[in-house]
């Protein structure tokens, strides 16, 4: 069977729920690129991703965050124990697997080990999470650009995205 | 995630999304995409199995070297089961994408939003 088509199955579900407008996703004819600005070993890495997590016994930093209906961007530091995270995401398929290991969605051990190997430079001192928005608008005007320049802050050659 | 990836390759930070819903991401374009064909929420590879995720970082990293152009997905040679049938009642009645308390607080946070966009024109 080939992969799940998640635009249709989206769309027949909420029609199939009553709502009568399809969501529409982002589509664009065109992507931008840019080339690697130099060898990979000398790159230091920036993690994004949408695994909303958070950090054991300290959720009470997060607590604005989680009641912004903006769901505004946030950043975690990216030294962190892993013990110490875990994902409050909602929307994944929790029929079929778990988010209880944290190595599969955020790959922050494993880009500690390339580090270690010196497959790559580094990796930023924080990670982003970017979490879904009612509006298309706002992750492109608001969190792209605060996690631009959080990046340039961290001064990230490449950035690895996790859409969880 | 997409228009994030998309947002920072245009100001030149070259960029490799990993992810399972490959419909969503290739309906928006992104530069560099590596597509493992697994229930959403495992874009780095099966929980607890630490050599498919670090190959499966791996091969993300090699795309991020080896991407000649925009648009490129690469598919990791990695399967969920030996039968399909996790991908037959996705996002069904059966098995809805959120659960009861998880789609409420959505619902609520999106009425708030609303407002507040209303109120404030954000």
């Amino acid at each position: 069977m080939t992969y799940v088509r998640y635009i249709d199955k989206t769309r027949e579900y909420y029609l199939s729920e009553g709502y009568g407008t399809p969501y529409q996703w982002a589509r664009f004819d065109d992507a931008p690129f840019t080339p690697l600005p130099r060898p990979l070993a000398e790159c230091r890495v920036g993690l994004v991703t949408t695994s909303e997590m958070v950090i054991r016994r300290r959720e009470h930093e997060l607590a604005a965050i989680e009641k912004d209906p903006m769901r505004p961007s946030y950043a975690l530091p990216i030294d962190t124990p892993i013990a110490d995270l875990y994902s409050r995401k909602a929307s994944y398929d929790r029929y079929a697997t778990t988010l209880e290991d944290v190595g599969a969605y955020l790959p922050i051990a494993h880009l500690e080990q390339c580090v270690a190997e010196g497959r790559i430079a580094g990796v930023a001192p924080r990670f982003q999470v970017v979490q879904s928005q009612y509006s298309q608008r706002r992750t492109q005007s608001v969190d792209a650009p605060q996690i631009l320049a959080q990046l340039r802050e961290d001064r990230v050659d490449v950035a690895v995205l996790t859409a969880v | 995630m997409s228009l994030v990836a998309r947002h920072l390759e245009a100001h030149g930070i070259p960029t490799v999304v990993f992810g399972c819903a490959r419909d969503i991401v290739e309906h928006c374009g992104v530069p560099r995409f590596l597509f493992t064909d697994f229930p959403l929420g495992n874009p780095m590879g099966r929980p607890f199995d630490r050599a498919m995720q670090r190959d499966i970082l791996g091969l993300g990293l090699a795309l991020l070297e080896q991407a000649k152009e925009p648009r490129t997905t690469v598919q990791t040679p990695y399967v969920w089961s030996d039968d399909s049938s996790w991908k037959d009642l996705v996002l069904t009645k059966a098995q809805p994408f959120l659960d009861d308390a998880a789609k409420e607080k959505w619902l609520e946070q999106k009425a708030a939003y609303k407002q507040l966009k209303t109120e404030r024109g954000v």
